[in-house]
């Protein structure tokens, strides 16, 4: 008998079908890994193992966890199982810890809300335990700690303890990796591989990241809309996929676009010997405040026409340095220059540089103004034009703006709610190309996009250089998409440019340690084409 | 364990209690100069329209208004460390006597208001954020709704006519002092409470709901449920102490407003407080008695507010890290 077996389970929310004829079954000790794109429900599939499931939802089907059924179960029942037969894992480390409580008291909360007849001190001794086993030991991470001492990873971990503290048969984990950089990913993913092999547990793992799923499971389902359209032993299915589905999402994963050819050098971003510190506050009353060194003696430079990249993990200076660039903050010291003018001047951003510059951010909802109709939200770099075009060519501007990325002037008139999040997108590359900046910031631009759209927007990246010669920086995390969208790439870390040079090269044969373990960090997505 | 959280709570509440000292300071100033520039010589004023200069001259060295603002504002503070709040122009007593005197009731009455209106509304509040969209949500947030309408003086008309005059529980004015036993006199301050109360307690406990309904949407009240707590004690374990901090905000205000602003419920039940201290000199412009009140319910915000910091810390580890 299997270990966890769903059978034909249906759901719908408020009436609403989010699940459809779902059945699936997991093995003690089995890996399996359940992908698809947003709103595929598979993060729903998760939350009815649990029963967790939002205000309103109905089901239809079986979730036998042993010979248990969850479906019929009393809620009182119900709780019994949860973190005792089964525990979870959630996407957001960040948020899914209680913030008062110290770390040791909330493992040990599992232990002792299943076990009335533990003694605080006996359940503490065993949280100690747990959190060591997950890779936070006693000496570096005491109990007494509190969430916010603790980086994302260590938060997981934390979150990780809490989940298999009475080693539960089943554990669940939703993302749980989207929210860390790579090499914290590949920490996390190795440590719920071992507990899964050790505790003999099965592991249902969610997750939207393809290469996660090959390089982990043992088996993968693919879902969409609700349905499962493909399921399989992880090396079967890789090399013999029959639903044109699951053929489209691993070929868009792996998406190549081809980047016409730059035009010939000529300098266009130079950034010099850049240093960007913040003030921290004082540690004792009338010493000197600290300061923190976000950019550390950065330089390099932009030729037009090129395509750079930037990687590194969180926090080693990304943002900051996009900042900088932007001249949305005054740094310490070196220089910023834009085809020769500096990008601050004095105490206030240089607008003569400012309108050659636009920005893509990652998050399409958050954005744009809703309230404002699509032609007010991209004509609004035209503020930092010394004479905004009026009438007819604000018109022919805008319709240009958005057939070049692939909208119609028809969508000039609409508000932003009535587009998707890949629309969206297209609309923020709009606003940034309406003005024909001479650099285009693209923040981490696709990094909020299921793979599916993602290799559209790619294309469309590809499309725009071939047209408008365009000259980018593209900052992301993700290693895949940086390596084809770029001819040259940086490499970051704590502040400073540990690596750089032809985007190919740097990815081949990394000279720098932490390229090196970067790149082997993140998880790749076996060569599908091939057959076995 | 304990100890890290003692000496980090030790040296927030340093820095608290120094940024305390400083806005008392300051407090102190800004105070002396307003009354100072406001229109009115106390001495002028109290010897009338036809007053001999000599006469004038006379009072207003025995009132010591004739030496320089420094220096009066430097024996005004040291007064007040010493407890000489100096002599009222008008009733010729002891500024500290006359307000010792109304604190004994305006303090004891706001605490009171205050505990009854923590009391209710917490249960209230927590009810209404656990039903939520249900019948009793809604019966609650409509209570509340009238409770913020209604004027706190019209309750108290109604608390009396009900109270002293049907039901004769209560007297329905005065108040009989606390000689005769701590429980009569609060007896003799329990309508004036509730009044006050009620309005108070109907804010707080739309707070309260407001603030636990962010909680419970909140990533670590599901890790919770998942760990197999019921929705019950996920609520109580892990969702009132994140709601408390924008409950104890408000209700160091309700504090400090309670203190002094309650002059209508205290004419409504002729209670000698601090309110009506406050009314009574500025008509007559005893600067000196304004001058000492104010300093006084400046005092009890800023201490209000010291104390709401520590319970912040207390509360939520974040804070007392960040300090």
């Amino acid at each position: 008998m299997s270990l966890l077996q769903i059978t034909n389970l249906n759901l719908s929310i408020h009436g609403f079908d989010i699940l459809h004829d779902v059945t699936l079954s997991i093995e003690a000790g089995e890996i399996v890994a359940v992908t698809g794109e947003s709103g595929s429900g598979k993060s729903m599939t998760a939350l009815a193992t649990m029963q967790l499931l939002p205000k309103g939802a109905s089901t239809t089907g079986h979730i036998l966890l042993g010979d248990k059924d969850m479906t019929d179960m009393s809620e009182a029942g119900l709780c019994k199982m949860r973190g005792n037969e089964m525990g979870m894992v959630f996407q957001e480390p960040m948020t899914a810890l209680n913030p008062v409580q110290t770390i040791g008291a909330q493992v040990a909360e599992t232990i002792r809300i299943h076990d009335a007849a533990i003694s605080r001190a006996a359940a503490e001794e065993q949280a100690a335990k747990t959190l060591s086993r997950v890779g936070l030991p006693q000496d570096r991470f005491p109990l007494s700690r509190y969430p916010h001492e603790l980086s994302g990873g260590q938060r997981q971990r934390v979150v990780i303890a809490m989940a298999i503290a009475l080693r539960p048969r089943l554990l669940i984990a939703d993302e749980p990796t989207t929210a860390l950089d790579v090499t914290t990913q590949a920490q996390i993913l190795d440590l719920l591989k071992s507990l899964a092999r050790e505790d003999g547990m099965g592991l249902l793992m969610i997750t939207h990241d393809l290469a996660v799923v090959a390089d982990l499971a043992d088996r993968i389902i693919v879902m969409r809309k609700g349905k499962i359209v493909e399921q399989g032993a992880t090396h079967t299915l890789l090399h013999n996929m029959q639903h044109p589905y699951s053929k489209m999402l691993f070929a868009a994963a792996g998406h190549q676009v081809a980047l016409p050819k730059a035009p010939p050098p000529a300098p266009l971003l130079e950034v010099k010997n850049l240093v960007r510190d913040y003030r921290l506050s004082r540690k004792t009353l009338f010493g000197p405040a600290g300061t923190f060194r976000a950019i550390d003696d950065v330089s390099f430079a932009l030729q037009r026409g090129e395509r750079l990249g930037l990687v590194g993990e969180s926090g080693c200076g990304k943002s900051t340095l996009t900042r900088a660039l932007l001249g949305l903050e005054q740094t310490q010291g070196g220089s910023i220059t834009l085809a020769g003018e500096p990008v601050f001047t004095g105490n206030a951003p240089n607008l003569s540089v400012r309108r050659k510059m636009q920005v893509v951010f990652q998050d399409p909802f958050g954005s744009f103004n809703p309230r404002h109709r699509v032609d007010r939200l991209i004509t609004e770099p035209f503020h930092l034009l010394p004479k905004p075009p009026t009438g007819k060519d604000r018109s022919r501007a805008i319709d240009e703006a958005l057939t070049a990325v692939g909208l119609t002037a028809k969508d000039a008139t609409k508000y932003i709610h009535q587009f998707s999040g890949g629309q969206r997108q297209r609309i923020a590359i709009a606003r940034a190309l309406i003005i024909r900046p001479e650099l285009i910031l693209f923040d981490e631009a696709v990094s909020a996009l299921d793979v599916s759209v993602r290799a559209q927007i790619l294309d469309l990246l590809a499309d725009l250089c071939g047209a408008y010669d365009l000259t980018y920086l593209f900052i992301s995390h993700d290693l895949s998409v940086v390596r084809t969208v770029t001819d040259r790439v940086l490499v970051m870390k704590s502040g400073k440019i540990v690596e750089q040079g032809v985007t190919q090269d740097v990815f081949e044969n990394p000279q720098h340690t932490y390229t090196q373990t970067l790149i082997a960090a993140a998880p790749v997505l076996p060569d599908i084409g091939a057959t076995a | 364990m304990l100890r890290h959280t003692f000496t980090s709570m030790l040296r927030y509440t340093f820095k608290r209690l120094l940024s305390l000292m400083i806005s008392l300071a300051v407090a102190s100033i800004v105070i002396f100069m307003v009354i100072e520039v406001a229109p009115g010589d106390p001495a002028s004023f109290m010897l009338g329209m036809n007053a001999q200069p000599e006469t004038l001259a006379a009072l207003r060295s025995e009132l010591g208004l004739d030496v320089p603002k420094i220096e009066r504002y430097f024996t005004w503070v040291a007064g007040l460390l010493t407890g000489d709040f100096g002599t009222s122009y008008t009733y010729r007593t002891p500024v500290s006597q006359m307000i010792g005197d109304r604190l004994w009731v305006s303090l004891p009455l706001a605490l009171y208001a205050l505990t009854l209106s923590t009391l209710l509304a917490f249960p209230a509040g927590i009810y209404a954020a656990s039903r939520r969209g249900q019948a009793g949500d809604i019966g609650v947030m409509g209570a509340t709704q009238l409770g913020v309408a209604v004027p706190n003086f019209w309750f108290a008309m109604i608390l009396v006519l009900i109270f002293s005059i049907n039901l004769r529980w209560f007297s329905a004015g005065g108040f009989v002092g606390w000689d005769k036993g701590f429980f009569s006199g609060l007896h003799g301050l329990t309508l004036p409470a509730i009044a006050l109360a009620l309005p108070q307690a109907a804010i707080l406990a739309r707070v309260m709901r407001s603030s636990l309904l962010d909680v419970l949407s909140e990533d670590f009240m599901r890790t919770a449920r998942a760990k197999g707590l019921t929705q019950r004690q996920a609520l109580w374990r892990h969702g009132l102490r994140n709601a408390l901090i924008p409950v104890l905000t408000i209700i160091g205000l309700q504090f400090s407003f309670l203190l002094a602003g309650s002059i209508i419920i205290e004419q409504v039940f002729y209670l000698p407080g601090l309110g009506r201290l406050v009314f009574q000199s500025i008509s007559a412009r005893d600067l000196i008695v304004v001058e000492s009140v104010v300093m006084l319910l400046v005092f009890s915000v800023i201490l209000v507010n010291f104390l709401v910091d520590l319970a912040y810390a207390a509360v939520d580890p974040r804070l007392r890290a960040r300090s």
